[in-house]
């Protein structure tokens, strides 16, 4: 997808609602530290939101890696969740608007994905789901990725 | 064999700084009264530090001879938890911080080694070096005793604050007859959307509220849950024939709801709190004119 040799700088637990109040102020830290305007801040963070819930309430809690991208001008953030819940049974349908298995709107996992530049998302039954999203600062227009 | 010499050792140790402790308990408080911890704390009268220095001494006593001098849970430290968590308490309110709360602590080591050495001048030096790492080891315990108070002092008062920031972040404002708003502020979850539902519609019913204005102004980021939360507050207001207006609509969040899917199609919403007000008089048939546009209540 991209380069890995980016640096990890933090890793949170995601455990309880106070844990999601934390990971959405670190990544507001760190996207306006790398420059994100306040658009991209706000797409971002919210994204980061929506799927620190689903780690918390469908994969019963996790964790986020967060990691600073560079590849040549461009500078990125990648944030990867992952959890051992059950994992999704059906993903396509998961990421379509309106499905939900826990009582909310339903618009957590598509609706994040259409708030980064790159997506993706692995999920085993049983096993557990990882979700990756990289979003890029404004300069080089990037052709959206979207792989599984 | 050895092992168990050891033991008997380190207990007949512990044995002798506890009846040390009883001991020299007056003497041990007077000095105490004079270094930092208690000196800055009881800062009315010395009586009092002494008073407190005492009450320490015999907790540490008891938590010797009961030989668990490494033992954070000591029924000995018990008595003096209260105390010691109230000084670490108002050592930390003057700015102090734990590690220098712990230094302080630390530093009330030498006054009692020193005594314990004169004491034990005579003794056999094995016991004395003996007794002399129990009681540093018995003040270790102790300065884990007082930072442990001091945090679990902290997590309460953190308990208590997030309590009241409940009832304090959702006052409802009455801003024209028939008119109420709630400004939000902060992180919109599950228990805090609760609250401000409660007190919405109760200001609805008392306030015989025609419009209801929620100003997320304050709300930094606007999710699912966060718009599912509104939404149904917008609902259940609506039930009560009240209309609700949602302002403070920041252009950045605006995007973001649009790309994360989210229909507001069927509130109202406004850019700023001041258009819906507007909204609402315009809605009740007030219009708001200027008097004179030379006067001084002009806008």
């Amino acid at each position: 997808m991209t380069d890995t040799s980016g640096r990890v700088t933090a890793c949170l637990p995601i455990r309880s609602d106070m844990d999601l109040a934390w990971v959405r102020q670190h990544v507001r830290q760190a996207a306006a530290q790398l420059g994100f305007g306040l658009v991209d801040q706000t797409k971002l963070v919210t994204a980061a939101s929506e799927l620190a819930r689903n780690t918390l309430v469908h994969g019963g809690g996790g964790q986020v890696e967060s990691t600073v991208l560079e590849t040549g001008a461009a500078r990125g953030l990648r944030l990867a969740f992952s959890d051992q819940g059950p994992g999704i049974p059906d993903i396509e349908r998961a990421l379509g608007d309106g499905y939900t298995s826990g009582g909310g709107l339903g618009l957590g996992l598509g609706g994040a994905r259409r708030l980064v530049h790159e997506f993706s998302i692995d999920s085993r039954p049983g096993e557990g789901t990882a979700v990756t999203v990289i979003c890029w600062t404004a300069g080089a227009p990037r052709p959206r990725e979207e792989s599984r | 064999m050895a092992d168990h010499q050891t033991a008997v050792h380190q207990e007949s140790s512990a044995q002798e700084v506890g009846d040390f402790l009883r001991r020299r308990r007056e003497q041990i408080a007077q000095r105490w009264a004079d270094e930092a911890l208690f000196r800055t704390v009881f800062t009315v009268s010395r009586d009092e530090a002494v008073e407190a220095g005492r009450a320490v001494v015999e907790a540490l006593a008891a938590v010797a001879v009961a030989g668990r001098v490494e033992d954070l849970g000591a029924a000995g430290f018990a008595t003096v938890r209260d105390q010691l968590g109230r000084m670490a308490a108002s050592r930390a309110r003057t700015g102090a911080t734990s590690a220098r709360i712990a230094d302080e602590v630390a530093a009330l080591r030498p006054a009692a080694s020193e005594l314990l050495s004169a004491d034990l001048a005579d003794s056999p030096r094995e016991l004395a070096e003996e007794c002399a790492v129990t009681l540093t080891a018995l003040l270790g315990t102790l300065r884990l005793v007082v930072l442990e108070t001091a945090l679990s002092a902290g997590q309460e008062l953190i308990d208590r604050q997030r309590l009241q920031l409940l009832e304090v972040a959702t006052p409802v404002i009455k801003l024209w007859t028939g008119v109420v708003a709630v400004p939000l502020i902060g992180t919109l979850d599950s228990a805090r959307s609760q609250v401000v539902m409660e007190s919405l519609l109760d200001a609805v019913v008392s306030q015989q509220a025609r419009f209801a204005i929620l100003d997320i102004t304050g709300v930094p980021t606007v999710d699912s849950l966060v718009a599912q939360h509104l939404m149904k507050t917008v609902a259940a207001a609506r039930l009560m024939g009240a209309e609700c207006i949602v302002s403070g609509i920041r252009p950045a969040i605006a995007q973001t709801i649009v790309h994360l899917g989210i229909d507001l199609g069927t509130v109202v919403t406004r850019a700023s709190l001041a258009d819906a007000l507007a909204y609402a008089l315009h809605r009740q048939g007030i219009a708001v004119v200027d008097q004179d546009r030379s006067g001084p209540s002009a806008r």
